[in-house]
């Protein structure tokens, strides 16, 4: 890995070449943002980079990609940039370097998950209710009481939404945002709208050239079926919260309980997604491609989709005596999986959200201007 | 083999794909490895054509009477009526016709500037149209191959028999086909070959475009009899970054400061009106205007206050908080740059300056004189950028009648050879030029050559 300073560097050299061809502006948001500068500081690049959606549609476009001698790769030194700042807005980094960005120290944390879990469920609960059979209502908590679930969940995303708070303020600070930018409405609407139609995988209408140089929609399919499925197990999380605290109904619920629909909508896409976005990534074209980014990808991916496959496996398992097991094994990962947020890809979705929005109001503003 | 089509640029892939399309075996030679298949037309952004109205993509309309009037203006005249109509008339379907081949077009944005009415922008550019056509070619069964030179043309009483084609390995082989298209570019990547109209200077000129472009088929077709057109002397150039690649530098060498402050030569003298018309209208003589003066070098030099009124350019500028200490970073002799400068300043008239006009900010007793934009170098710090002739390409090529024919010397076309593209655009371009107006012609004469190509091989 080069040095951070190297890194920028670098990314400045290629964008003041981007910057003097401009063939590329009809692609994305990245070109049109780069029109309006003339100089590319730390902060300028790091906005620029989270833009990128590594669609790749300017690699393969480019007069002076490699063999050419100007050697310019836009997808590669942003998503080098981008990981830069998954590291950098992390805190503590040292985490995001450890486990987000290292398949051997993600993999060892996520198994370290499941065996706290494991073992709580072996040896403080004990082997009878571990492999017993629970059925009805409130069988999920005789195996894992509900504080002993809600708790360190509620403590994790309260740490997690914690540290991307800050990572998100001083990325805005350090992009050259305002905090009153912040209230822009129309600006959110519009990042919001860019997010929801993943409007930078569509390469202009015919999709992204991914995973070669070839136009193709897969991944935005993907990444969809990913998204929407994350977003439905979430509103089944939320849904069973409101049965359990509102109207006092405790899980499992029966196969047709709207909880139970969504969250198995919600498993069914998401391991599709994963799956697919991780089956794309194997036969991606290296070139316009960086290694730590490819890593950040394979464990988040990886673990969405553990989570996914893990849940539907409680949810089949449920009423036999493998239910214990598999549901601390269910626990275990997406504990992993929440408590690696701010280290891992999830990242993506703050930081680029957060470039859609400064983008938003930069048009804006720009519009007005002129 | 039905079809073989020496090149592989635009013209050369419009031609195979119509060819394909009519029923033709084709085999596309290109002389270029794979990442830099697409001669000169990788560099392209934009094509000109013929519309009623605008739509999605052109800001209005583009009739005829404008084309062909702004086509002979920029050529004196030096253009074959017949066959410019041909190309402005045949233009009006290339955007449905490129759609269909897989190319996308992009709508009007930031840096489509004066073009936008009368050009089609490629989503991406020239590589992107050129990788959109081998694609749709290859899906096509058009059979390709890379790093192939075709070395000589065997001919037989002015019919086309025959290419000795030299490959990667350096294997040579004898390809026989019912007929060539011939659309290998021309040959201002050779420099051996400006020399003899150039001398030394050729040495000094930097080509824009892709060093494959040695005009090899060109010299094979005259030699063989082909009846040329165009001066051979004449290339189109611009001025670039004297820091720029030798060879394939493309777009982003070129440089925008000229109208915004002075150019000088060695001798720290100037030697022509920097601000004679708006810049794309006279961004293409400075090339020509530069690779006369000695050592063929120039420099355009500005000050603080106009740095921000061009785009950017990707090398550094010379900077300095004086001329005199500018004069000695750029190696020139500080007493006379000095006196230059202040003669301009002197000479200036400033009005209300304005840019994106013909403004009346203008030089009084001044020779040569700044006609536009004239404001004095009074802001410090002053910065340079050193300029080189930038070649494009080359005029002189082969006669085409109105089927693409290659016209022999005796005045007859000979039956199963065309050309298209660069190598036969003086036809139509004799001298100037009109911006995306290469693409039109190669696109309009690869079609009818692919057509007549296949029709020729019996299709």
């Amino acid at each position: 890995m080069r040095p951070v300073t190297d890194l920028f560097q670098e990314a400045e050299r290629q964008m003041i070449v981007c910057n003097a061809c401009r063939y590329c502006e009809g692609f994305c948001a990245v070109f049109q943002a780069m029109e309006l500068r003339r100089q590319f500081s730390r902060g300028d690049l790091l906005y620029l980079a989270n833009l990128c959606h590594d669609c790749r549609a300017c690699f393969y476009a480019c007069q002076y990609a490699p063999p050419h001698e100007f050697d310019i790769n836009i997808p590669k030194i942003l998503a080098q940039v981008r990981a830069e700042t998954y590291e950098q807005y992390a805190w503590p980094r040292r985490f995001a370097t450890l486990l987000g960005q290292s398949r051997l120290g993600g993999a060892l944390f996520t198994l370290l998950c499941i065996a706290v879990v494991l073992g709580f469920v072996l040896l403080v609960r004990g082997p009878e209710i571990a492999f017993g059979v629970h059925t009805g209502e409130g069988a999920f908590y005789r195996v894992v009481p509900h504080w002993a679930m809600a708790i360190p969940s509620s403590a994790i995303s309260t740490y997690g939404l914690a540290v991307f708070a800050v990572g998100l303020l001083r990325f805005w600070r350090d992009t050259g945002g305002k905090l009153s930018e912040l209230r822009s409405v129309r600006a959110f609407l519009q990042a919001t709208k860019d997010v929801v139609i993943l409007r930078y995988l569509d390469g202009g209408g015919e999709g992204c050239n991914y995973p070669h140089q070839d136009f193709s929609s897969s991944r935005r399919v993907f990444h969809h079926l990913t998204f929407y499925g994350f977003l439905l197990a979430f509103a089944s999380t939320t849904l069973a919260m409101i049965y359990h605290y509102a109207l006092e109904r405790e899980a499992p619920y029966p196969l047709t309980h709207p909880v139970v629909l969504l969250g198995t909508a919600g498993g069914i896409m998401l391991m599709l997604g994963t799956a697919g976005l991780l089956w794309l990534k194997r036969r991606s074209d290296r070139m316009p491609a960086d290694a730590r980014m490819l890593e950040l990808d394979v464990i988040f991916t990886t673990l969405l989709f553990l989570t996914a496959a893990s849940g539907m496996l409680t949810l089949a398992v449920r009423e036999t005596a493998a239910m214990g097991v598999t549901l601390a094994i269910h626990l275990g990962i997406s504990g992993a999986l929440l408590f690696l947020a701010p280290y891992s890809k999830f990242a993506h979705a703050v930081y680029r959200s957060t470039a859609l929005v400064r983008f938003a109001i930069e048009q804006q503003q720009n519009r007005a201007g002129h | 083999m039905d079809v073989l089509v020496i090149g592989g640029g635009n013209a050369a892939l419009c031609a195979a794909l119509t060819a394909r399309r009519a029923g033709a075996d084709v085999l596309l030679v290109e002389k270029a490895p794979e990442p830099f298949r697409g001669g000169n037309s990788r560099h392209t952004r934009d094509i000109r054509f013929l519309h009623e109205r605008g739509d999605r993509y052109v800001t209005g309309p583009y009739p005829e009477d404008e084309f062909w009037d702004d086509l002979r203006r920029v050529t004196c005249g030096q253009t074959n009526e017949h066959l410019a109509k041909l190309v402005i008339r045949e233009s009006a379907d290339i955007k449905d016709w490129a759609m269909e081949h897989g190319v996308r077009w992009q709508p009007p944005l930031r840096g489509t500037l004066h073009l936008a009415r009368t050009n089609l922008f490629m989503l991406g550019g020239g590589k992107a149209l050129v990788n959109a056509y081998y694609a749709t070619a290859l899906r096509m069964g058009v059979r390709v191959l890379y790093e192939t030179e075709a070395q000589e043309l065997i001919l037989s009483d002015g019919r086309f028999e025959a290419a000795i084609l030299r490959s990667a390995t350096g294997q040579l082989c004898e390809v026989e086909a019912k007929a060539v298209v011939v659309a290998a570019g021309g040959f201002e990547a050779n420099l051996a070959w400006l020399k003899r109209y150039w001398g030394e200077a050729a040495d000094n000129f930097v080509v824009r475009g892709a060093p494959y472009n040695d005009g090899r088929v060109l010299a094979a077709l005259l030699q063989q009899g082909a009846k040329p057109v165009g001066d051979p002397q004449q290339f189109h150039a611009v001025a670039v970054d004297a820091r720029a690649p030798k060879f394939d530098g493309g777009i982003v060498t070129r440089l925008d400061s000229i109208p915004f402050g002075i150019v000088v030569n060695r001798q720290a003298e100037r030697f022509y009106d920097e601000g004679e018309d708006l810049w794309p209208r006279r961004y293409a003589i400075w090339g020509g205007l530069i690779a006369r003066q000695p050592d063929q070098i120039a420099y355009s030099i500005v000050d603080a206050k106009v740095m921000h009124q061009f785009l950017p350019s990707i090398y550094p500028p010379i900077e300095a908080p004086s001329i005199p200490a500018l004069a000695e970073r750029l190696g020139l002799d500080p007493p006379s740059l000095v006196r230059t400068v202040e003669r301009f300043n002197r000479a200036v008239r400033v009005g209300t300056y304005d840019p994106s006009t013909l403004d009346d900010c203008h030089t009084e007793g001044l020779e040569p004189p700044k006609s536009h934009w004239a404001l004095p170098l009074d802001t410090p710090p002053f910065y340079a950028y050193p300029l080189r002739p930038g070649i494009t390409f080359t005029y002189m090529g082969v006669t085409v009648d109105d089927h693409a024919r290659v016209v022999l010397q005796d005045g007859r076309p000979a039956q199963n050879i065309f050309a298209a593209g660069e190598i036969m655009a003086g036809n139509i371009l004799g001298r100037g030029y009109l911006a995306g107006f290469g693409l039109t012609i190669g696109t309009v004469f690869g079609r009818i050559a692919g057509r007549e190509a296949a029709r020729a091989a019996g299709h």
